[in-house]
């Protein structure tokens, strides 16, 4: 047998590329998209407003728990911990005088510094334990919040203050206000995402220890998408409340957020910034047709999540991502080669 | 006919190759050596043949069968045997309980509990202990009892004289010898080139998951040995 | 001295709650999973019997005879169909596979059975209601008595299983180092779904008690879930399985005496006492691997 010299390495020059003709289009499309949107109480009916705010509740809900469990690692299942919080809080400054829209900016920012000693106790977990961890301490706030006879306790209560808007400015307010936190929200982790953050989650996604060990700041990273998540899920919280005027412990502390954000993002793709908005999309329109058809219509969707858990975990548009190579957000690198393009990959 | 037949083997580590294009044939009642610096894909090959690896292109034969596909368990059942890497005993076991878990379900063949404690008379006191507390020549032997008492008809070894003393491997091999002695069949992976070269009927080199040497052990020099582990211009062809 | 006697029903309510973690605690220290669908699951265990009982008038004691086979199937399906598949894709997919099979069988057991609040504690007869009295302010259920005995016989056996049997050592090899268990000819595949099976079954014993005691409806299931994992993180799963019902106990006390201050605050004090573990150094230290004879 004889021994083969090796070959040397054949060295190719490469650039590092992040915005394609594709990606830049699409984000100024979605920048357009946004403005757009603005207009749509006047053009549209009443009901279709309302109907928009929860879309766009939808979207914010699924963007956020995809920030925390696609980018960061980490499955909550405890995020109504802060929709209930978010919506809670807005009640109490009411209650205290603060102008309703004002106190659900208020409410926001509340439930992100709440986040803050919480993070301490549950980013010390992965996996199983942060994910009960979460539930118990969203259980906790429920049983906590239903004891206070002032915030209505077990029966709930309602946003009342708002009576005083006329019920068409109330719709358009609120979902002014919902646009501005969905388009805030999203732009927000956008920007996360570019920046030099975005690359340390993304090695945080694939090898924890490792990405420690080359300095990446791990919990660091994980605790600005826990606080982010945190408020957005608030200020979710607080949208819902304006919507639907009425709230209580058991609803808006409910683990059902949790099962909708979970298919929202299975459906539509873990860990890609475009799948949650889709998912939050068929979700919408399968509440609009089958919501009322009871409870197969929710075996049905504990089945569908869990069909694609098990078969397709990567969603629709994950694997739309995959087999075409399509990026329409830029929040990924390109390697390009003299000739081909080769994708870096970016896996969920 | 070999009794181990592994054919145009390709193994990966996601996307990097560990081992190419390999291919092999080691007889019954041989003892083949392989040797090469750290990440020349010995260990992987191992595991390949153990089952715990799957290939990526290429096959396997066991006894005339292809065993490619077929998981590590049966491999077991079948007679393969791997002492891993490092050990890997299972440490909250008493040393008689890791013996046990691997002999059931009992294959036919003279290695029982008893008999390789009779084998390795260092265990004899260590029965009930827990594998974790055990010094690493210890471990060594209970490893090695316990790839034994699945009466295999192929025993892979890796680097089984890793991480202990002078002293531990020299009792480690001269418990091996005795086994050696009885005709079994053995691909050992061993960094220490004389040691693999004093053992082994066949030695083979890898370099970067590639053989760049192979030979009977007696016909190969050092110095022809040390090129190949490091893979200098000086390894040329040799009579095998 | 009503302490005396909270305390005395916190550890019954403990063996209830070490019951129900039992299943879990085997899930999460052989496997890393933990089976969201867990209280779900010891529900169907309850609704079962009830089936049963719809056909033979007799004791839940004798009608969850015929159920545990159908259960220990049960568990065995639902690994392999379900958790292995899980299992190779990561530690993400397990939770959301779980979660999505807790609503599943939630809302299944609505379809099939009606959101009507039923409980089992009739057909249990006496016991259900029966006590001893011991002093003027301490007295024992029966039923209370009957749990944390039946309870530690559980225990007991499962640890006998997992220290002399054949089959229990090859759980504790495959819980240390599955790779090398597969190495050593143990069938890890075989080994989790016989340990997912007898996870099932010893769940739906506790969904039997779960129906004695009090009521139950479809979707009960995730309370149980909750007081079952946090008597496994309270016991903190590090040596052997007894960490577990130990956990359960200190659930049931911090309960009980929480219901003492105030009636509406039993869970919330469970909640409590589960957080400030989390927070203590020990908390976070839950070692699975060394689940040891």
């Amino acid at each position: 047998m004889s021994a083969t010299p090796l070959a040397p390495p054949v060295r190719q020059p490469a650039r590092i590329q992040r915005w394609t003709r594709l990606s830049g289009g699409f984000t100024g499309g979605f920048g357009l998209l946004v403005v757009a949107m603005v207009f749509v109480p006047v053009a549209l009916a009443a009901n279709s407003v309302q109907n928009m705010t929860t879309l766009l509740t939808y979207v914010l809900m699924a963007v956020m728990w995809n920030a925390l469990a696609g980018y960061g690692g980490l499955v909550s299942i405890g995020q109504q911990a802060y929709i209930g919080l978010g919506a809670y809080a807005t009640v109490w400054l009411a209650q205290h005088s603060v102008n309703p829209y004002l106190g659900m900016l208020l409410a926001t920012a509340f439930c992100g510094v709440v986040a803050i000693p919480l993070s301490f106790l549950m980013l010390r977990f992965r996996g199983a334990q942060f994910a009960i961890g979460t539930w118990v301490v969203a259980e906790a706030l429920a049983i906590w919040v239903s004891l206070d006879n002032a915030l209505g306790a077990g029966t709930g209560t309602s946003l009342s203050q708002l009576d005083s808007y006329s019920p068409s400015s109330r719709e358009h307010y609120t979902y002014w206000l919902t646009l501005g936190f969905t388009a805030f929200f999203t732009g927000a982790l956008f920007l996360l995402l570019r920046s030099r953050l975005g690359s340390s989650l993304q090695a945080i996604r694939d090898d924890e220890d490792a990405a420690a060990s080359v300095g990446v700041r791990v919990v660091a990273g994980k605790r600005i998408l826990f606080l982010l998540a945190a408020a957005g899920a608030g200020a979710a919280g607080a949208m819902t409340l304006a919507n639907t005027l009425f709230i209580e412990p058991t609803a808006i502390f409910s683990v059902n957020y949790t099962a909708f954000m979970i298919f929202m993002v299975l459906v539509g793709g873990l860990g890609t910034f475009e799948g949650p908005i889709i998912g939050a999309i068929v979700l919408y329109v399968m509440q609009n047709q089958f919501g009322n058809d009871g409870v197969w219509y929710l075996v049905a969707l504990g089945g569908v999540a869990m069909a694609f858990a098990l078969f397709l975990p990567r969603g629709v548009w994950g694997t739309l991502e995959e087999r075409t190579g399509l990026r329409f957000m830029p929040v990924g690198y390109r390697v390009r080669r003299a000739e081909a393009p080769v994708e870096a990959e970016e896996a969920p | 006919m070999s009794l181990l037949e592994l054919e145009q083997l390709n193994l990966r580590h996601g996307l990097l190759e560990a081992v190419r294009d390999f291919t092999l044939s080691v007889g019954e009642g041989e003892t083949v050596a392989l040797v090469g610096a750290n990440g020349a894909g010995k260990t992987t090959l191992l595991r390949a043949i153990a089952g715990a690896h799957r290939p990526s292109g290429g096959r396997i034969r066991f006894d005339g069968a292809d065993v490619t596909r077929v998981p590590a368990f049966r491999r077991v059942q079948m007679g393969i045997a791997l002492v891993p890497e490092g050990r890997r005993l299972f440490g909250a076991l008493t040393v008689e309980e890791n013996l046990l878990v691997a002999a059931q379900p009992r294959r036919p063949g003279r290695w029982t509990v008893d008999s390789v404690i009779e084998a390795f008379p260092m265990l004899a006191r260590l029965r009930n202990q827990r594998a974790a507390t055990l010094s690493g020549g210890e471990q060594q032997a209970a490893a090695i009892g316990r790839a034994l008492i699945t009466n295999p008809r192929l025993l892979l070894l890796d680097e089984v004289s890793l991480g202990l003393a002078p002293l531990a491997v020299e009792d480690v091999y001269r418990s091996l010898a005795s086994v050696l002695a009885e005709g079994a069949t053995v691909v050992l992976v061993e960094q220490d080139l004389t040691r693999a070269a004093a053992v082994a009927d066949r030695v083979v080199c890898m370099l970067e998951g590639r053989i760049v040497l192979e030979g009977a052990a007696g016909e190969l020099s050092r110095e022809q040995m040390t090129q190949a582990y490091f893979g200098l211009k000086g390894a040329r062809e040799v009579e095998a | 001295m009503t302490w005396v006697n909270d305390v005395i029903q916190g550890i019954m309510l403990g063996g209830f709650y070490g019951m129900l973690a039992c299943g879990l605690a085997l899930m999460f220290g052989l496997m890393r999973i933990i089976n969201l669908a867990h209280g779900d699951i010891a529900v169907l265990g309850a609704y079962l019997i009830y089936v049963v009982l719809e056909h033979w008038n007799t004791s839940p004691f004798l009608a969850i005879l015929p159920v545990l086979p159908v259960m220990l199937l049960i568990g065995y399906l639902l690994q392999r169909l379900l958790l292995e598949r899980s299992l190779r894709s990561g530690l993400l997919v397990p939770l959301l596979t779980t979660f999505g099979l807790s609503i599943v069988i939630q809302n299944l057991l609505q379809q099939g059975f009606s959101p009507d609040v039923r409980s089992l504690g009739a057909n249990a007869g006496s016991v259900a209601t029966a006590s001893w009295q011991i002093t003027s302010q301490l007295s024992i259920s029966a039923i209370g008595a009957l749990t944390l005995g039946v309870a530690i016989v559980i225990f007991g056996g499962l640890q006998l299983f997992l220290s002399r049997t054949r089959a229990g050592r090859q759980m504790r090899a495959t819980a240390q180092d599955p790779d090398t268990a597969e190495l050593v000819g143990i069938n890890s595949r075989a080994v989790y779904a016989r340990a997912t099976a007898i996870a099932v079954a010893i769940a739906a014993i506790g969904g039997m008690f779960l129906a004695i005691r009090s009521d139950f409806y479809p979707y009960s299931g995730p309370t149980y879930l909750i007081f079952a994992f946090e008597a496994v993180v309270i016991g903190g799963l590090g040596g052997s399985l007894w960490a577990t019902l130990a956990g359960g106990i200190v659930l049931g006390i911090a309960q009980t005496i929480g219901g003492q201050i105030n009636p509406e605050y039993p869970v919330l004090a469970g909640h409590i006492v589960f957080l400030l573990v989390l927070l203590s150094p020990r908390g976070g230290l839950i070692n699975l691997r060394r689940v040891t004879a």
